[in-house]
């Protein structure tokens, strides 16, 4: 396999049984990651229609716990209803199995390559404290965005992409807009 | 008709069917790693030029997915009909768009990213994901304050090609030849703001390049299947319903289905407009011939109760249209059995039958000469089912969907 960098040390070969590598591998090439990445994206289309997201089954797990604790609330509110009402249960969706799926394919990657570690990634000049507090906001409001636009960057920008969707291509350039546009007044932020 | 996207219900049950979502998200998962998804310092990167990791990725999955996608259509493995086309919701896309991008720098990820950043024990990576969870709450809880909006500009299933009016084909090459000139602009701003030596590039991106943009041609060339293409794979199966007359419900059916609310009942009428305005069914769409292709795929995307019925005054035309609904893979395509002349011979009361007998009417015209345009302001257009007891033999099914069920994120 070609890897971004091309040189392997010879010390970490014959080492793939051990629980953890010692040294992370590089990350594949960004166009062979690509290529990977889309032939995932075409099988699904090919085998059941439907494309990859994971907000989606973000949403359907909150909505579970939603239902779990506040059941009356849930069958109150419109949007809530359309997946958890009555006996209908938000979890019975393939959307759900993508993201438990994605969990899964995430880990074991990260396991095999190396890359399993407890870490916090951020800009030189940032506390780890701040970067944390930015990571959940940032989670917060891109989720909410991601709902608003009926996906987020795997099930609009992606999938939406791949098929040609007009509406997926325009939040598509949206999302780049809203980031580029930002991006400036958070530079020391990650640089 | 392709064989392609399977019915997965079908064929592995209910559960089985989630065993293939779940593989194909472990694939989706392990793609986003390999990539380098993982690191939020590589998501941010992108946008500050020095480097553009994410446009390659993206661009490449997107290019590479919708090549093999059009592909596999054109040589009639896939049936597009099948495959989910994200609706479009303008302005709730533009907006939320936008905030996502905010939520990414701020951030620095999206959802996908943040749950593979979270599997491989990134801290941060499980702030954002924890965070996506009370945005997303925070959302099921807000929008009843403005819902009008988050359903506002909606044009349903539609595509750049119909955007632009151009062929898929030119579209698939455009795209291609795009993302081709981004990946060249990716690089040339790495050498400038990120300092990398472009020549220590693999050279096998020039032959994938030359092999995606190949493969843009040949889709080009061999063009999507039409209509005429679909009826004439769909005959052996269509033909075979329609001599059975397996799909042509009789009236006294079709009264039953207008009044259960169960289904999602739609009905076309493809007579001519003066037919339709002399008479029609309550709530019949009149709809032209040559709109039926456009009408279909919005039927694609009804739920999943969706009954639809089409109708002419005897069955030619009506039969027609079934042939185009059923070859465009519309699910649950009926046809009014005797036409709308039947209806009227069914329901009409004996007044207006003494009135105005049925005139010998040539094949799929009115056989009734109505003296005003009533359209729907007769009795008989929307009977009481209590006042007709009639027996019927029920026809009507609702078949397990195939493809899109409201798929992409919106799950």
């Amino acid at each position: 396999m070609t890897t971004y960098t091309q040189t392997k040390p010879a010390a970490t070969r014959g080492r793939r049984l051990r629980l953890m590598r010692s040294e992370p591998r590089p990350y594949l090439h960004p166009y062979l990651a690509g290529i990977l990445l889309g032939v995932v994206l075409f099988l699904a289309f090919f085998l059941t229609g439907n494309g990859l997201g994971a907000s989606g089954g973000v949403n359907r797990l909150v909505v579970f716990v939603e239902d779990l604790v506040a059941p009356e609330h849930v069958d109150r509110t419109a949007y809530l209803l359309e997946m958890a009402g009555g006996s209908e249960n938000p979890l019975d969706s393939w959307i759900v199995f993508i993201t438990i799926g994605t969990m899964i394919g995430g880990f074991l990657s990260g396991w095999l390559n190396g890359r399993l570690r407890f870490e916090t990634n951020r800009g030189p000049n940032v506390p780890v404290r701040v970067r944390w507090l930015m990571a959940f906001l940032g989670g917060t409001i891109m989720a909410y965005g991601a709902r608003l636009a009926r996906g987020c960057t795997s099930g609009q920008a992606l999938t939406g992409g791949a098929t040609l969707s007009a509406g997926s291509w325009v939040i598509m350039f949206a999302i780049f807009g809203g980031g580029y546009a930002l991006a400036y007044f958070l530079r020391r932020f990650w640089n | 008709m392709p064989p392609f996207p399977l019915p997965l219900t079908d064929l592995l049950g209910h559960w089985g069917a989630y065993v293939v979502y779940l593989l194909i998200g472990v694939g989706f998962g392990a793609s986003l790693e390999m990539a380098g998804f993982g690191n939020s310092l590589k998501l941010a990167g992108q946008f500050y030029f020095k480097e553009q990791t994410v446009l390659k990725v993206m661009f490449t999955a997107i290019v590479v997915a919708m090549a093999l996608l059009f592909l596999t259509s054109a040589v009639g493995l896939l049936d597009f009909n099948l495959v989910w086309v994200n609706p479009t919701y303008l302005w709730p896309g533009i907006v939320g768009g936008l905030i996502m991008g905010v939520g990414f720098i701020v951030g620095g990820f999206c959802p996908g990213t943040s749950l593979v950043a979270a599997a491989t024990l990134k801290i941060d990576g499980i702030f954002f994901a924890v965070g996506t969870f009370f945005g997303v709450f925070l959302f099921g809880e807000t929008i009843g304050l403005y819902d009008s909006f988050f359903y506002s500009s909606s044009y349903g299933r539609v595509t750049l090609m119909d955007v632009f009016h151009l062929p898929t084909g030119v579209v698939v090459l455009l795209v291609v030849c795009m993302a081709l000139f981004m990946f060249w602009g990716a690089e040339q701003l790495e050498r400038i703001f990120g300092k990398r030596d472009l020549a220590r590039e693999p050279k096998w991106r020039y032959g994938a390049a030359a092999g995606l943009a190949a493969l843009a041609a040949v889709v080009l060339f061999l063009g999507q299947p039409a209509t005429e293409d679909r009826i004439a794979w769909a005959a052996p199966e269509s033909e075979q319903a329609l001599s059975g007359r397996r799909v042509q419900i009789e009236p006294a059916e079709l009264l039953s289905l207008m009044h259960n609310d169960r289904l999602n009942l739609i009905m076309i009428d493809v007579r001519s407009e003066s037919d339709y305005n002399r008479f029609h069914l309550l709530d019949a769409e009149h709809t032209h011939m040559q709109d039926l292709s456009a009408v279909a795929q919005r039927l694609l995307l009804g739920p999943e109760n969706t009954v639809t019925v089409v109708m002419s005054n005897g069955e030619a035309a009506a039969t027609q249209a079934w042939r185009i609904l059923t070859a465009e893979s519309v699910p649950n395509v009926y046809l009014l059995g005797g036409g709308v002349n039947a209806w009227i011979t069914t329901f009409a009361d004996e007044s207006f039958l003494a009135a105005y007998p049925p005139t010998p009417a040539g094949e799929d015209q009115l056989a009734y000469q109505f003296a005003v345009a009533l359209g729907d302001r007769f009795p008989a257009a929307y009977p009481d089912p209590e006042a007709f007891e009639i027996d019927f033999e029920p026809k009507v099914t609702l078949s397990s969907r195939r493809g899109p069920s409201g798929g992409g994120c919106g799950g």
